[in-house]
């Protein structure tokens, strides 16, 4: 008869142990090895691009890992779909949830799972049983259309309990909640966990991972750094080994900010249902100086840029180019008053894959020299245009005519950021410009930019390397969540408050997650 | 000389030549499990039947090639930009009769009167196509769906009109419109010498909208937002193209150009509108622009294929006791198959042109291997 304290000897839900995954040109996981444990909730902390999402893809059969071995409640498992992760008992709820709008819950839970309970009562029972076990509170019948948010998520959990999931991998799930809803959502993850599930949970808002898990790995750079216990770890220490204990140090040259401001943002706010997706976003950049603009990905950085491109257009607040108001200026008009655009997809806003090289030149540039001359497209201004291109930014490609889409990333960013560099803009808005690029082309990139600041050029950086937005800012701001929360001065600022402010885990009311009403 | 990938040149020719192989055989079995004969078909059909036929059908299947030619260019306007016009059926008609009613009522020296019909031809075609483009920018309304109740609406719309207009004529069996004059007729020209039958003469005209369509699409910059917007609309938008005006510019252009399909004819064989009229048109011309894969010469080529085929298949019921709608199965055949063979290549097209760029690079990297400045 034992007295001894319980112990563990339950096999872990999941086991992730030597994860290796590489993609062309860059390692997405590097030896990743995570422990969960059966009944716990566990976070996976990182940054875009630390490979959470590629790990949580190699966990549901989405990917095959290249090295490494998967255990699934102690037994090894290979996973070669989704289908494999199901009857291994994962379930996963993505970010962007899969529903109908137009059929009631019932019809959307029992949607491709028809096999399991049938599509009538006996279907309608099981939703029940799950629905009061967990704490769930759905109306099997109600109408997907007429949930609010943090119900459809609901729903979502509900899909993946139905089809018989003992684990659950939920990504960035509090991402479109409001406060309370996010309370509520982890009240249901604790209920889950009552009933002995586990939940894995992929984040990057350290102070509500601190709230609800039992267990937090911190990946970066594609491996696992850290895996600690939320109890005895503050949000600073893990803000810190999310972002790394050292940062680079500055190129410090002379000053190329001169006076004259080129771009201002005035109050800016964009709504998307009730969440603010910027949140009176102010600032000015003057000629010849470079604002980075640091955040995790998916705090507004996007949003920011849609709208300063006219691509987007804000509940309130102005943007001035210049002198000039352009608030109401379509697209083409912006870009014809010297504004370049560095798009954070190329594939999708960038290129046209299909089109020849120079045919790409002409993309955004279709009203202007050389690549137009009057109504028509000058193709002998565009090639010779592309051709110096090719040169300077030195494109690795055989010719002009191929398609965009069989060159590789990164000469591919090279020919936008030399296209875009092209016809002395006044201003560049640079998103993520050197991501997916080889460290050479990277330096080249970073020098053509530094170059067209000597001569005035202002520069919106966004990125989520450090490197970059250290190496090339005048001034660094910080987004989260929609409000620009922090300035710091590239060549003093530390790890721990870039980190701290990036993830607003230092408490500070003005970083806080929560937002205090009517404040 | 350009860099072009060949193997891919020469797959994009191969593919449709596999089709009407293929399109061969499909039909050569089914006229077998039909237990009609083979041989006596593929003859009637290659030769057109009763001796000293052929230049007569050659040159109806130009005239007829010229009706197809412009409905495809219709099409595919759209086509380059992802749009689906299948409305040209009802904006052609509709554009014939109005033509052919405004025509029929003045005289005006003849370059002036021809223009006239002409311009009402498109107009009315590019107004009526503008009503589904507008539901498509304004609500969202999915142009597929609103051209073909569009299509139904003219036709209705016609067939009402046609006898109010005809109501005023001299007793006669046939509804139609008043005969357009001679100063509003486009004359034939004899295009072979074999043949008394002449071509229609608005085939200049079509070789014009081909080289127009040619053109616009690939020397201008409507053209190439057009294009842009086809290839990828978060890029073009991202690039500043106004895609509402696009896609409203790109169906009012193709109703406009569908508006000339019923012309050839009217303008140079029956010069006045009445319900035996060439119907279905306009899906011959979606079928002949998936052919022809867009391509000015491309559309050409399938247009005469067509042409062909239909006019070579008249006499099959008398002379080969086969009904003629075999060719309708073979063109139904080309077309699907085509479509697949095209796919195919593109995909594999696209393939092989990375690892030829791989390929080329790494051939001539030592030398390229410079550290940038």
């Amino acid at each position: 008869m034992t007295t001894a304290p319980e112990v563990e000897t339950a096999a872990p839900a999941v086991r992730l142990t030597g994860i290796t995954k590489r993609f062309p040109g860059v390692v997405a996981n590097r030896n990743v090895n995570i422990t969960v444990r059966r009944g716990t909730v566990h976070a996976l902390v990182g940054e875009n691009g630390a490979g959470k999402s590629t790990l949580m893809k190699i966990l549901y059969g989405v990917q095959r890992p290249d090295e490494g071995s998967i255990e699934v409640d102690g037994a090894p498992v290979s996973l070669s779909s989704p289908a494999d992760a199901i009857r291994a008992g994962i379930g996963m709820v993505y970010q962007h949830f899969m529903l109908a709008d137009n059929l009631t819950v019932l019809e959307n839970v029992v949607l491709g799972a028809e096999r399991m309970h049938g599509i009538g009562d006996g279907a309608r029972r099981r939703i029940e049983e799950l629905s009061h076990a967990y704490g769930l509170e759905i109306d099997a019948d109600a109408l997907v259309e007429e949930l609010g948010v943090g119900d459809r998520q609901r729903v979502e959990i509900l899909k993946v309990l139905y089809r018989g999931a003992r684990t659950l991998i939920l990504d960035e799930p509090t991402a479109v909640l409001v406060p309370q809803e996010v309370d509520e959502l982890f009240d249901n993850l604790r209920e889950l966990k009552s009933e002995g599930l586990t939940v894995l949970f992929i984040s990057h808002k350290l102070d509500e991972v601190l709230a609800v898990a039992d267990d937090i790995t911190v990946v970066r750079r594609g491996e696992t750094v850290a895996t600690v216990d939320p109890a005895s770890t503050t949000s600073r220490r893990l803000a810190e080994l999310m972002v790394g204990s050292e940062l680079p140090t500055p190129e410090r040259g002379e000053s190329t900010v001169r006076t004259t401001p080129v771009l201002q943002v005035h109050g800016v706010t964009l709504r998307s249902g009730d969440r603010a997706v910027l949140d009176d976003v102010s600032f000015t950049i003057h000629s010849g100086e470079v604002l980075g603009i640091a955040g995790v990905e998916g705090n507004g950085q996007g949003e920011l840029v849609d709208v300063i491109m006219g691509l987007r257009a804000p509940e309130s607040g102005a943007v001035v180019l210049g002198e000039e108001d352009v608030s109401a200026w379509p697209t083409r008009r912006r870009r014809e008053a010297g504004i370049g655009f560095i798009p954070e997809d190329r594939h999708r806003q960038g290129l046209l894959l299909e089109a020849p090289l120079w045919e790409n030149r002409v993309l955004g540039h279709q009203t202007r020299r050389p690549a137009a001359r009057g109504p028509l497209v000058d193709r002998r201004g565009a090639r010779a245009d592309t051709e110096r291109i090719v040169r300077e930014f030195d494109v690795r490609t055989p010719g002009i005519d191929v398609t965009a889409g069989s060159l590789s990333g990164g000469n591919q960013q090279k020919l936008i950021v030399g296209r875009e560099l092209s016809g002395d803009p006044v201003l560049l808005l640079a998103a993520h410009p050197t991501r997916g690029v080889d460290v050479g082309a990277q330096a080249a990139i970073w020098d053509s930019i530094r170059e067209a600041r000597r001569r005035g050029l202002a520069v919106l950086l966004i990125s989520a390397d450090l490197d970059e937005l250290i190496g090339l800012s005048d001034t660094i701001r910080v987004v989260l969540r929609g409000r620009l929360v922090g300035t710091f001065d590239p060549a003093s600022v530390t790890p721990e408050l870039l980190g701290s402010a990036m993830t607003g885990a230092d408490g500070d009311p003005r970083t806080s997650a929560r937002t205090e009403p009517g404040s | 000389m350009r860099n072009r990938d060949w193997t891919r040149v020469a797959l994009g020719f191969a593919a449709p030549l596999l089709a009407i192989v293929f399109s061969v055989i499909v039909a050569s079995l089914i006229l077998v499990a039909a237990g009609d004969p083979v041989g006596t078909t593929w003859r009637t059909l290659a030769t057109g039947g009763l001796s000293g036929a052929l230049p007569r059908n050659l040159v109806n299947t130009v005239n007829l090639g010229t009706t197809y030619y412009l409905s495809a260019v219709a099409v595919a306007i759209g086509f380059r930009m992802n749009l689906f016009n299948i409305g040209v059926d009802g904006q052609y008609r509709l554009a014939v009769f109005a033509a052919a009613v405004v025509g029929g009522a003045v005289t005006l020296p003849r370059p002036l009167h021809v223009l006239l019909i002409v311009v009402v031809a498109m107009v009315v075609g590019g107004a009526w196509a503008a009503i589904a483009g507008l539901l498509k920018v304004g609500r969202g309304v999915s142009e597929v769906i609103s051209t073909i109740m569009l299509n139904a609406i003219a036709g209705g719309l016609v067939a009402y009109l046609l006898r109010r207009v005809a109501s005023g004529q001299q007793a006669s069996n046939n509804i139609a419109t008043p005969s357009i004059p001679e100063s509003g007729r486009v004359p034939g020209f004899t295009l072979l010498p074999s043949s008394p039958l002449l071509a229609y003469g608005f085939l200049f005209v079509a070789i014009l909208v081909g080289l127009g369509y040619w053109y616009l699409l690939g020397r201008t910059r409507f053209g190439f937002d057009l294009r842009a917007t086809g290839l990828s609309p978060s890029a073009a938008v991202a690039s500043g193209v106004n895609v509402r005006r696009m896609v409203l510019a790109a169906m009012v252009l193709s109703g406009a150009v569908a508006g000339l399909v019923g012309l050839p004819e009217l303008l140079g064989k029956t010069y006045t509108y009445d319900l035996s009229f060439p119907a279905g048109l306009g899906f011959t011309g979606i079928a002949i622009a998936l052919v022809g894969r867009n391509s000015p010469v491309g559309i050409a080529l399938a247009a005469l294929l067509f042409a062909y085929l239909d006019t070579a298949s008249n006499p099959l019921q008398i002379l080969a006791d086969v009904a003629p709608e075999i060719v309708k199965i073979m063109q139904g055949v080309i077309v699907l198959s085509v479509v697949i063979a095209y796919e195919l290549v593109r995909r594999y097209g696209v393939v092989h042109e990375q690892r030829r760029v791989a390929a080329q690079l790494s051939a001539t990297r030592p030398q390229t291997e410079e550290v940038p400045a």
